[in-house]
């Protein structure tokens, strides 16, 4: 009789859960991972993209004035950038919000909103659907990277409990646990945004290849790696980029500077890295045909 | 007839406001304190229509600090004024406007620099170096104009300031015989004796 309580947003189970909240969060760690981490000048966000199929027309995503093709990463504030992982409609809504709120408080105070603040607004939103009720929460984690004169660069999560906290590098979606561990290994306090990069695509490249079931997806991430590491760049930009990528860091004038990597620069970027150790899998690679990479 | 002024010198403001409440010709009291602490490093002198000055201040000083504790931190300098103005600015449009000029000065702790903000009844904001309200503004802005250094001591801005207070006192035919001085620096607010 555990249903009986799973449908109402607000009301507790008997043993004090508000099942609801559970279940957002399972939706979470089903999505495309988003990985953040903090550095002592900039931050760092990759998110994976999950492959939607190679008929999906991306042509108009590229136009878009900021870069990235706009499905897991966004621009909150020209001081914040945000990463979700979840439903994305949820997410796209929540975005508004968020982009709203900012606003609101330049409006208000002529500055950028402090990124605590923004993520405060975010989670008395989502707090709202687990006392006041509605349909059901959102199914949505963000990450927040931003910078703010208080606490300089900053990292926060929040989730559909809204609850926030903040991070010097954290993940949120699939593979999350493994992902972690990862980052707590190899996370070293004054890490440079350089090597915060270098970091954030070495726990991507792990966490997708290695830990990801089923077949299909298996072979297509071996073969993400294969194209990686055994071509050129010119293939690869054929293909559909599946990693979004952002930093922020400060321009020559100490202001926030916000780059949301275009699919060209997230392939030379990967290039760049993934050359670095070209030959030792070869032969895993090898025996994977190349049309079965998309 | 109000009198305050204000003026920026190396990581401080000071700002001073004369003492007397006034109802038209009589003095009611010599011991009024028209600068208000608002938050840590950051101090408004106000003047303008009796009643709608108090009001007004109180009113600013509560959402600072509410701001403060809610955020835990308080509002830049920038920030406030900035805020400060849109307030009068909606209350110029409202059906009873206040009738406030302010001085907004303070100490932004996050990027070490001091603020000064000139700020009228009608919502006009500006950044200034130094700044004056009140029949004092006539005498002393073109000393002000002479003598301000951004780059002074507390010690030179003090004088200097003292250059506008006797000039006032010299030239101005009601000239009010007492001012409260308050600095606002890296450490906070403090009072000082002139």
């Amino acid at each position: 009789m555990a249903r009986r309580y799973d449908s109402r947003t607000t009301i507790f189970s008997p043993e004090g859960r508000l099942y609801q909240i559970e279940y957002a969060m399972e939706a979470i760690s089903h999505a495309g991972i988003v990985i953040g981490v903090l550095s002592k000048d900039g931050v760092v966000l990759a998110a994976e993209k999950k492959v939607t199929g190679k008929l999906l027309d991306m042509s108009g995503a590229k136009g878009q004035s900021y870069g990235g093709s706009g499905e897991k990463i966004f621009l909150l504030n020209s001081n914040v950038i945000g990463g979700v992982a979840g439903i994305t409609a949820d997410a796209n809504s929540l975005i508004n919000y968020a982009r709203q709120a900012a606003q609101r408080h330049l409006y208000m105070y002529n500055e950028d909103i402090p990124v605590e603040l923004l993520a405060q607004r975010l989670c008395d939103l989502k707090q709202g659907y687990t006392q006041y009720g509605g349909l059901r929460p959102f199914g949505v984690s963000l990450l927040y990277a931003g910078y703010d004169p208080h606490y300089q660069f900053q990292l926060y999560h929040s989730d559909p409990s809204g609850n926030y906290s903040g991070w010097k590098a954290t993940c949120i979606g699939a593979n999350n646990g493994t992902a972690t561990s990862l980052l707590k290994q190899d996370y070293k306090e004054d890490i440079s945004v350089a090597d915060a990069i270098e970091l954030v695509l070495k726990v991507m490249s792990k966490t997708m290849d290695s830990t990801t079931l089923g077949s299909e997806k298996r072979a297509y991430y071996l073969a993400l790696r294969f194209v990686f590491r055994k071509r050129g760049a010119a293939q690869i930009a054929d293909r559909e980029t599946t990693v979004e990528f952002a930093t922020l860091t400060l321009d020559a004038e100490k202001k926030p500077k916000a780059k949301i990597y275009n699919p060209a620069e997230i392939d030379a970027l990967l290039h760049k890295h993934g050359l670095a150790k070209k030959d030792e899998e070869g032969s895993v690679a090898a025996p994977i045909p190349s049309d079965q990479t998309v | 007839m109000d009198i305050s002024f204000a003026l920026t010198g190396k990581g401080y403001v000071i700002v001073a406001a004369d003492t007397t409440a006034a109802r038209s010709i009589v003095k009611m009291k010599v011991d009024e304190d028209k600068i208000k602490v608002l938050s840590p490093h950051l101090l408004m002198a106000y003047s303008g229509e009796p009643g709608d000055t108090v009001q007004f201040a109180e009113y600013i000083e509560r959402n600072i600090r509410l701001y403060h504790i809610r955020n835990t931190y308080a509002l830049r300098p920038p920030s406030a004024a900035s805020w400060i103005r849109r307030s009068l600015a909606d209350s110029l449009r409202s059906r009873r406007p206040y009738a406030v000029n302010l001085l907004v000065g303070g100490y932004d702790t996050s990027t070490h620099t001091p603020h000064l903000y000139w700020i009228d009844y009608l919502g006009t904001m500006s950044e200034v170096p130094f700044a004056a309200h009140g029949y004092g503004a006539y005498f002393a802005l073109s000393l002000l104009d002479r003598y301000h250094d951004p780059e002074a001591s507390v010690e030179e801005g003090l004088a200097t300031l003292r250059r506008c207070l006797d000039e006032v006192a010299k030239r101005l035919v009601v000239t009010p015989e007492k001012y409260k001085v308050k600095i606002v620096d890296k450490d906070g607010v403090r009072e000082v004796e002139i």
